[in-house]
């Protein structure tokens, strides 16, 4: 679960971490205060979930609290890069003279913590690991240890700080590590830390991702969840399946993200274009597999709904069951090709047939027949 | 021969009360599978399955000492304890079937198995099988078949899709294991690449690999550096996943640019591993290769 920007910074804050003053406002009037607080010029930067958010306008500047509260105007209720804004950061302008990358994050690869930093902040790290991966640098860190302070002053060589900047980064380096440990967080990202006129370090931006996983023992973040996700997305997660929108219109239900994928990719390679990625998981029950195939049933775009289980834990009768409801709560007239193998194959080859629809056992076959559909229609 | 479990293996379950921890011993033990103790706190006296429950994992060490081998059933938030507890008990082999694992108790967990020495499979795992001689896991066992293709996979359903080309090839599987869909996991593919080169039964290597992480580069990597000792098929899955979006693993996100099928695929075939370009052609690569 990703944080808004005036979340990570209020938490950062409370560890210690220089971040801008400021306050989040999700009216114009309330950003006319927080400036007037204020008193200084500010940045009235858009709350939103993506990234590059300077570069399609979510971040202006006021020299005053009315110039906020237009500004603010503008920002609330806009979207940026298909996402709508409904609070805005105000906080104080900062004068900076150098920006810096410093994060805190999981490498799969070693399975440990790694902290990286970057003379060259204030890009996208993506981009960064594109044009400049030798300016990206990494320090492992031991997830039983925690951060030392050697780390802060090789920290500081990387950015060419002085020693007079020793304290100052294992301040900054060892509170992230608490934020890290205390949130269950799976990055901490200052993008950039800046370095201001008057020779102080600040976190401009900040990004926290907490685990998903881990929400459970985080009951404050517990309620925000699935703020992130489309609304069929949501219904995914309160069901027990995943479920990602692409573009296509052949609508793909598997269980196991490995087959899931698998199935897609063959789609693609034979010609035709997958609509989604829904896998029921293990074990599915027909309910969950109802409210999933229901999805694709009422989607506009999907043409025809192309089913591949293997079962194991899943059984093939529960799938059947699912499907066939679904079909009926629906009316829906698309389209289905079935294939199945595996655990009470034959009950589920008897159920689907009951209801007239085709089951198949050979993938490439099903595939084939789902493409040819989804081009007739 | 085989890797991890084999004929000898004596195994502990962990959860072995709850619902899917009781079912996948019935089957383990109708596969022929040496289960031998049951661990669920507060839970001691009962039997399942045939099978006595203990309280804690050293009691059933004590009583059963032959256990080299545990499965875990525990639910996500009591998951990590469990592993402690079968590491600190001197059990060799741990397979964690639990998913939704918080990341920051597996980071610890898998650090502290692997520096006491431990074989830990998974979180988030379908568990290991050698064909006709055990099986430690949910896989179905009628998909498999005893034979010399040792299969490494990051999922579930796809291994089983990809072992049944196997079978109908011609072939049987040596060792079929999952490392597991998560982020972190215990054993990576160059642990189980490792022990399959070491095992005179397996001839041939199956990477079953999908978007998301580095594991698949390191692997290229480390047979790039050592040069192809047995022959290796990978299967790649994810051609099509768009970045930035998590694809039902929690492994399985494309980010900060590394991952994505593309740098997969060279990866493999620039270290001399054959990649398939679809489930069914790794049965037909094999019968090349080991004919």
């Amino acid at each position: 679960m990703k944080l808004f920007e005036y979340e990570a910074k209020d938490i950062v804050r409370n560890y210690g971490i220089p971040v801008p003053r400021g306050r989040v406002a999700c009216s114009p009037s309330e950003a006319y205060s927080v400036a007037e607080e204020l008193g200084c010029s500010v940045a009235v930067k858009s709350q939103v979930l993506v990234g590059r958010r300077g570069l399609a306008g979510g971040i202006r500047f006021a020299d005053n609290p009315e110039e906020a509260k237009r500004v603010a105007g503008e920002l609330i209720g806009s979207s940026i890069r298909g996402v709508r804004v409904d609070c805005v950061l105000v906080e104080e302008k900062m004068c900076i003279s150098r920006e810096y990358y410093l994060s805190l994050t999981v490498d799969r690869g070693i399975r440990k913590p790694v902290l990286l930093v970057s003379p060259l902040g204030g890009v996208e790290v993506e981009e960064l690991v594109k044009e400049h991966p030798e300016a990206l640098m990494k320090i492992e860190v031991d997830p039983w240890e925690g951060v030392k302070p050697f780390m802060a002053r090789w920290v500081c060589g990387k950015l060419g700080l002085s020693k007079d900047y020793w304290k100052t980064m294992w301040g900054i380096v060892s509170g992230m590590w608490r934020v890290m440990r205390d949130l269950d967080a799976e990055l901490v990202e200052f993008n950039p830390l800046a370095m201001t006129c008057d020779g102080g370090l600040v976190a401009l931006d900040a990004k926290i991702i907490v685990d998903d996983n881990s929400l459970y023992r985080h009951r404050d973040f517990l309620e925000k969840a699935g703020r992130e996700y489309s609304e069929l997305e949501a219904v995914a997660k309160r069901y027990g399946f995943s479920y990602v929108e692409l573009d296509g219109n052949i609508g793909v239900m598997c269980n196991g993200a490995g087959l899931t994928m698998a199935t897609m990719d063959i789609v693609k390679q034979f010609g035709g274009r997958p609509a989604n990625f829904l896998d029921i998981g293990g074990g599915a029950s027909r309910e969950r597999v109802k409210e999933a195939m229901k999805i694709l049933l009422k989607h506009p775009r999907v043409k025809v709904v192309l089913v591949n289980i293997f079962g194991g834990i899943t059984r093939c009768d529960e799938v059947a069951n699912g499907v066939v409801e679904a079909i009926r709560e629906t009316g829906a007239e698309k389209p289905i090709v079935v294939r199945m193998l595996g655990t009470n194959e034959e009950e589920g080859r008897r159920i689907l047939m009951e209801n007239n629809i085709p089951m198949y056992t050979g993938l490439e076959e099903a595939i084939s027949k789902a493409i040819e559909l989804a081009g007739e229609v | 021969m085989a890797i991890i479990v084999d004929e000898k293996t004596r195994v502990l379950v962990q959860g072995i009360t709850g619902r899917e921890g009781s079912f996948h011993t019935k089957l383990m033990l109708e596969y022929g599978t040496r289960v031998v103790a049951g661990v669920t706190p507060g839970k001691e006296g009962q039997v399942v399955h045939g099978v006595p429950v203990y309280n804690t994992v050293w009691k059933a060490v004590e009583r059963h000492p032959g256990i080299n081998t545990s499965i875990l059933f525990v639910p996500a938030p009591y998951a990590a304890d469990a592993v402690y507890e079968a590491v600190d008990a001197g059990i060799e082999n741990i397979v964690v079937i639990t998913e939704g694992i918080p990341l920051w108790d597996e980071l610890l967990f898998v650090n502290y198995a692997r520096r006491n020495k431990r074989i830990l499979v998974g979180p988030n795992t379908p568990g290991v099988i050698s064909p006709g001689k055990s099986k430690v896991g949910i896989l179905p066992s009628h998909v498999f078949k005893q034979g010399c293709v040792g299969v490494v996979s990051r999922s579930g359903t796809l291994t089983y899709e990809i072992s049944r080309y196997i079978n109908m090839a011609g072939f049987g599987e040596s060792t079929v294991i999952g490392i597991g869909g998560d982020p972190v996991t215990g054993l990576d593919f160059i642990d189980v690449y490792k022990m399959f080169l070491n095992d005179p039964e397996t001839k041939a290597i199956i990477v079953i690999g999908e978007i998301g992480g580095d594991a698949e580069e390191r692997l290229a990597a480390y047979i790039k550096k050592h040069g192809v000792e047995k022959p290796v098929i990978a299967y790649i899955a994810g051609m099509t996943a768009p970045s930035g979006k998590r694809m039902g693993h929690a492994g399985a996100i494309i980010s900060m640019g590394v991952g994505d099928w593309a740098s997969k695929k060279k990866a493999f075939e620039d270290s001399g591993v054959a990649v398939a370009d679809a489930p069914w052609a790794v049965g037909r690569m094999l019968k090349e290769i080991l004919v």
